[in-house]
């Protein structure tokens, strides 16, 4: 095995600067995916760049009602987060789907972005929630949405030097619920063969005024459903509409076929997870 | 010449110093420079479990961890949780319990299992399966696992 270079910069610039010297290098924030993959040999590497000597990845903050959670902020640090959760519980549900208990204590959601796996799930249940990725690199910082970030299947808009050091989460609507669930073949510790983050935000007499569905796992990168969202706008999410949507979220599946799933379950499925998700979401949007 | 890098941890409440290169993972450091061979190599993929330490207070899988990140933290290991030859509860109840088989799972578990107690001293049958759905026992004898947790957990709240 060729050697691996270490660095744990204590500042986002150093690290922007590691990252852009040299062509093999990657960011390591828990290693859940980066460590594994280095160990089979998928990824050659010649550096890592240890971003969790940096504050600003580390750090979990509220703004005005909005939130921003540092890039390598774990998981299990999320959900420990009360104030977070009341706000955006589907994204730290979904974030606290990834992994056991050990994988928790080290995971987080920036990586799990940055990994661009088809199947990650705090993907969705970002998209949906309408976050975004702060992301710097040589020229500077740039926002993006988050569903911007992954390409393809292990690949980013990234370029080289850059890195995303925090997901931003808008102050909560009024009356906004949102919420993420999968189906998997195990009821724990195992990939998404299909991924649902549902938002909906409701005016006063309980009609959906905004929504926003995303799916994971059904196709090489999240899918923003618009004709989900536009289903549920406008109505008071009745089983009509839920049943209008759930269609929208399987006509928009183009999954592959393998052993956790076939694409018929898997576009069938992304309906159901959807459905269910829209009506948890409703629950929350009600309560807010 | 390959470059090694020097890393000061703290290792079951002692302070250690080792040199490892960039890419050995913290259970290869624990197993193969600091003789602690508790923790267990069984995926090496962060499935099993069998490798489960406590990095400043967190459960983690020590072979998804490289060595040099350990640099200023406290590692907890199985090795640690006795004082000499007196078990904690949670150990001795393993025993009467028989909460095990062939043992390879058991440093990881017990390793999980006292950071759930530490964090819920009184979890119900589905937490405790929840919290150890990340440590694998290949002889499947989750049930006394669970059993044993839930009887050392009345006994330390006792």
């Amino acid at each position: 095995m060729s050697q691996l270079r270490y660095e744990a910069p204590g500042s986002v610039d150093e690290a922007v600067a590691l990252l852009a010297s040299d062509s093999d290098a990657k960011v390591l924030a828990g290693g859940t995916d980066l460590i594994v993959q280095m160990r089979s040999g998928l990824r050659k590497l010649g550096l890592v760049v240890d971003v969790k000597k940096i504050d600003e990845l580390m750090s979990v903050s509220s703004d005005g009602g909005a939130w921003t959670i540092g890039a390598a902020v774990s998981g299990a640090e999320m959900n420990e987060n009360a104030a977070l959760k009341k706000d955006w519980p589907g994204v730290v549900e979904a974030v606290d789907l990834i992994g056991s208990t050990q994988v928790q204590g080290r995971a987080s959601a920036g990586g799990n972005l940055c990994n661009a796996s088809p199947a990650a799930d705090s993907v969705p249940a970002m998209v949906a929630a309408g976050a975004t990725a702060v992301i710097a690199g040589p020229n500077g910082r740039r926002e993006v949405p988050v569903e911007q970030v992954p390409v393809s299947p292990g690949k980013t808009s990234l370029a080289t030097g850059e890195m995303v050091v925090a997901i931003k989460m808008p102050a909560k609507p009024a009356r906004n619920g949102e919420a993420y669930l999968r189906m998997i073949p195990r009821t724990e510790m195992d990939i998404a063969i299909v991924g649902a983050g549902v938002s909906l935000t409701l005016d006063d007499g309980g009609t959906c005024t905004a929504a926003k569905v995303a799916l994971g796992a059904v196709a090489p990168t999240v899918v923003i459903v618009d004709d989900a969202a536009k289903a549920l706008i406008g109505t008071k999410v009745d089983d009509a509409a839920l049943e209008k949507m759930a269609a929208a979220c399987s006509a928009a599946c183009k999954p592959i076929d393998d052993k956790r799933g076939t694409i018929e379950y898997r576009t069938k499925v992304a309906g159901v997870m959807a459905r269910r998700a829209a009506l948890i979401a409703l629950e929350r949007a009600r309560s807010n | 010449m390959a470059k090694k890098y020097h890393v000061s941890a703290t290792v079951n409440g002692d302070p250690v110093e080792f040199l490892c290169s960039g890419q050995e993972t913290m259970l290869d450091v624990l197993r193969d420079r600091l003789e602690l061979t508790g923790a267990k190599e069984g995926c090496g993929s962060g499935d099993c479990g069998a490798c489960s330490v406590t990095v400043d207070g967190r459960l983690i899988c020590s072979c998804l961890m490289l060595g040099v990140e350990a640099e200023g933290t406290s590692i907890e290991t199985v090795e640690g949780m006795a004082d000499g030859d007196q078990l904690t509860p949670l150990q001795r109840i393993f025993l009467e319990e028989e909460a095990l088989q062939c043992g390879i799972c058991t440093p990881g578990v017990l390793v999980a299992a006292k950071a759930l107690l530490a964090k819920n001293p009184d979890p119900d049958e589905t937490t405790i399966r929840y919290w150890l759905a990340g440590n694998l026992c290949r002889c499947t004898g989750y049930d006394k696992i669970v059993r044993a947790v839930q009887k050392a957990a009345a006994e330390m709240r006792a």
